[in-house]
């Protein structure tokens, strides 16, 4: 069992989780992720590993509630326990001298563009973090992220939910700017990355995505999270997450997650009526 | 299939000294071996195959005391018996069954714990009929030998209830660390027997419930989970540390082990590798890997969503390719969780199917359908890209290959498509890759497996012995046991002979 240090809402929906694991926080690398399972009848699920404390033994993890799982999580308390919480897994992010590197990131993934952009930016490179928010309130982390970017842009739009494709025109505009880009890495959600993967394409700039599968188990035994990456098939938890943007089967990787749809509300509602006083 | 070897000349004495005892003769002229003869095989109780294929509870129920007790009087307990040839790990089958005869359970079943430290759980999914069961002398004669198997699972089961598990005695602590890397039936089976060499044992297991393909793989129906429960809490009486959620390669790397103390360590971290077809449509929706199947069900408890958080398709029509008892265990699955066709799509016929005999058996009755010499070539999608059929081939059987089997041949224009909305991929399990990639020095073969020295067990680091599927892929319980067993002698004479820790220890004292 781990124990929960701390659990706080950062902005509406977008909680921050730390877990006492000195074993993880000992070895967590930028891009790699833990496996983490709220209770005994739980599901195992992935996040991305935002921060890490050696001295304290903490690993820092952020996410959104969405699910049931995610739901659970958003409950809990310090001193709460959980029964699985595994790491560090996946490849971690390649970390080199690139020249200048851009973090496009949204929701989830601001958290997690967090420690690829300060190690990258320990290395050297000079960082230009792109942040897309719906609203300006749902920006979390700004201090902590303006820290190790020498270039820090938000792309803040009221909440008219389809006009997603923002974060990759700003992109295209930065590129288009004319200042050599050498990198750009794209966490968050899938359509996020897929667009902004698509934005650098048709500008040959190398561009790395940490893709989100479903998984379950996180180590490579069961398939589950299986991509296409350059016709081959890959298994995001071992061979990635991180992948070159522009060769993955973005199409399969949006009908793959979305094998629980139906599950997944079922299972909400389910919780909902089970936790909620009516 | 039991391995042509010869008796260990310890083993053959032991034999010898336990058919002379005073209780043995006696024994053998109470009942003459021709009225022994005469007895015919006591059937196994089983539930309905309309009954149980509706629900995870155990198929079989068990033998009663008298079922046992008659069973027991047909060994005819030989001089030279052919039973401990054809088991993997050599127990000594022969007293263990008159002990039972007599109703010594107690003492029968400590004496298959000498040699099998997992013995309720073998008595269930050991192949017996192809292992004892096949070379038992009997069977020769009478075409059907001792039912070895029954009686080993109505003694540990008989230990279980009585819930008066037999702790054997303990060696003084030696001071030595020893890394037992998964706790699947390779790494359970090192564990107990370095424990009891006084050995101090942690086991770090990358799952959080231990027990490897005991509990994710292999279904309720099969081995009840409580079994392996209560064999896992036996090893920790015995002193043995779980480290559960703990992947060795990540969490911490062998290299960083040993500095942290551990003088020797054993890698059975097991087949968790699925081997896909690579024919297009895999990745669609609704096709499975069995190890991703299964472990939503056995491991996750998909059955009872949504109490518990964890979903699995509930396929109308199941298609399961393969044919070992993995590809078994899904279909049965598929079947109890309602579905209308469970089918298996095997490419050879009936008889080269590596499947225990008796879950083969026991699918049929349960209603599962057989397609032989058929294999998928592509899976077609709906609009919304799920699985919804699958175009077959089908096959005839050439001249054999290199396991011996007869190699499946295409035949030319035989396609046809196969309505089905779910698959699931149960050709075989490769090992898992994550110790390779993570220890350089290790050598890997080239379809992943640890390479070890058949006769030490251990591999090309000094103090780094392996056993079980990561050395031969996907195989069989009994024999990840049997590698395990050679492995802990050689890993206790390693560390016998290192220079001790300067720290004294107290020994512990002998019961």
């Amino acid at each position: 069992m781990a124990k929960i240090l701390r659990r706080e809402r950062l902005v509406p929906n977008i909680h921050l989780i730390e877990v006492h694991a000195p074993d993880i926080a000992q070895k967590s690398k930028p891009g790699q992720f833990v496996i983490i399972m709220p209770d005994e009848k739980g599901e195992r699920i992935p996040l991305t590993i935002a921060d890490w404390d050696k001295e304290k033994g903490s690993v820092t993890s952020i996410f959104m509630v969405v699910g049931t799982s995610t739901h659970k999580l958003s409950l809990f308390e310090a001193g709460s326990e959980v029964p699985v919480f595994v790491g560090p897994l996946g490849k971690p992010s390649e970390i080199k001298k690139y020249g200048t590197v851009l973090l496009a990131g949204g929701c989830f993934g601001i958290a997690a563009i967090y420690p690829v952009a300060r190690a990258l930016k320990e290395e050297g490179n000079k960082i230009i973090t792109l942040l897309d928010v719906k609203a300006n309130y749902l920006l979390y982390w700004e201090e902590k992220l303006r820290a190790v970017s020498d270039q820090f842009l938000v792309s803040a739009r009221d909440s008219y939910y389809s006009c997603k494709d923002y974060i990759p025109k700003t992109l295209q505009n930065i590129i288009k700017k004319g200042s050599k880009i050498h990198k750009v890495i794209s966490i968050g959600c899938t359509y996020l990355m897929y667009t902004c993967s698509e934005a650098t394409k048709s500008h040959g700039i190398e561009t790395s995505v940490s893709l989100n599968p479903i998984m379950v188990d996180g180590t490579g035994m069961c398939g589950a999270c299986r991509v296409t990456v350059d016709g081959r098939t890959k298994f995001a938890c071992v061979d990635g997450p991180d992948f070159n943007g522009h060769l993955v089967d973005w199409e399969e990787l949006f009908s793959r997650r979305k094998s629980y749809f139906d599950d997944e509300i079922q299972s909400l509602c389910h919780w909902e009526k089970n936790n909620f006083p009516r | 299939m039991a391995e042509k070897k010869k008796m260990p000349p310890e083993l053959k004495e032991m034999l010898r000294v336990g058919f002379n005892k005073e209780w043995r003769k006696e024994l053998r002229k109470s009942i003459p071996a021709k009225e022994r003869m005469k007895i015919s095989s006591q059937k196994m109780p089983e539930r309905g195959p309309e009954e149980r294929n509706k629900d995870f509870n155990e198929v079989n129920i068990g033998l009663d005391a008298k079922l046992a007790k008659k069973e027991a009087q047909r060994c005819l307990d030989c001089a030279n018996p052919g039973c401990v040839m054809g088991c993997p790990v050599g127990i000594d089958i022969p007293t263990f069954i008159k002990l039972i005869e007599i109703g010594d359970y107690v003492q029968s079943v400590r004496k298959i714990r000498e040699t099998n430290s997992l013995p309720a759980i073998c008595g269930r999914v050991c192949p017996q009929e192809v292992q004892c069961e096949e070379t038992c002398n009997i069977k020769k004669a009478k075409g059907e030998g001792v039912k070895i198997g029954n009686l080993e699972r109505f003694v540990s089961d008989y230990e279980s209830l009585k819930g008066d598990v037999y702790i054997p005695p303990i060696q003084p602590a030696t001071g030595k660390k020893v890394a037992v890397i998964g706790a699947g039936p390779a790494g359970l089976t090192v564990a107990g027997e370095m424990a009891r060499n006084g050995h101090k044992v942690t086991i770090f297991e990358a799952l959080h419930i231990s027990g490897g393909v005991l509990v994710y793989g292999i279904p309720e129906f099969r081995l009840p989970k409580s079994i392996l429960k209560s064999e896992v809490g036996y090893l920790e009486k015995l002193g043995v540390e779980l480290r559960e959620n703990f992947v060795v390669g990540l969490t911490a790397t062998i290299e960083d082990l040993k500095n942290d103390g551990y003088d020797a360590f054993f890698i059975g971290t097991g087949a968790g590798l699925p081997n896909f077809m690579r024919i297009p449509g895999e990745n669609l929706v609704g096709i499975y890997s069995a190890n991703e199947y299964l472990t939503r069900v056995n491991l996750m408890k998909a059955y009872e969503f949504p109490d518990y958080d964890t979903p699995v398709f509930l396929g109308k029509r199941v298609a399961v390719i393969g044919g070992g008892n993995v590809a078994m265990d899904s279909v049965r699955t598929a079947k109890r969780l309602g579905a209308e066709l469970a089918a298996i799509i095997y490419r050879r016929s009936r008889v080269e199917m590596p499947a225990r005999v008796e879950e083969v058996h026991h699918g049929e009755e349960e209603g599962i359908e057989f397609h032989f010499l058929t294999t998928p070539i592509r899976y077609i999608a709906d609009e919304k890209g799920r699985v919804k059929a699958m175009e077959c081939l089908r096959m005839k059987l050439g001249e054999p290959d290199s396991s011996g089997r007869r190699r499946p041949v295409p035949i030319e224009g035989s396609e046809f498509i196969m309505e089905v909305n779910m698959v699931v991929v149960a050709i075989g399990q490769s090992p898992n890759p994550l110790i390779a990639q993570t220890t350089p020095q290790l050598n890997v073969g080239k379809w992943g497996n640890v390479e070890v020295d058949w006769d030490t067990m251990a591999t090309s680091i000094e103090g780094v012995y392996a056993g079980g599927d990561i050395i031969r892929g996907g195989a069989t319980v009994i024999l990840a046991m049997g590698d395990a067993r050679i492995a802990a002698a050689e890993m206790h004479k390693f560390l016998s002979t290192r220079k001790k820790k300067p720290k004294a220890h107290s020994a512990k004292s002998k019961k």
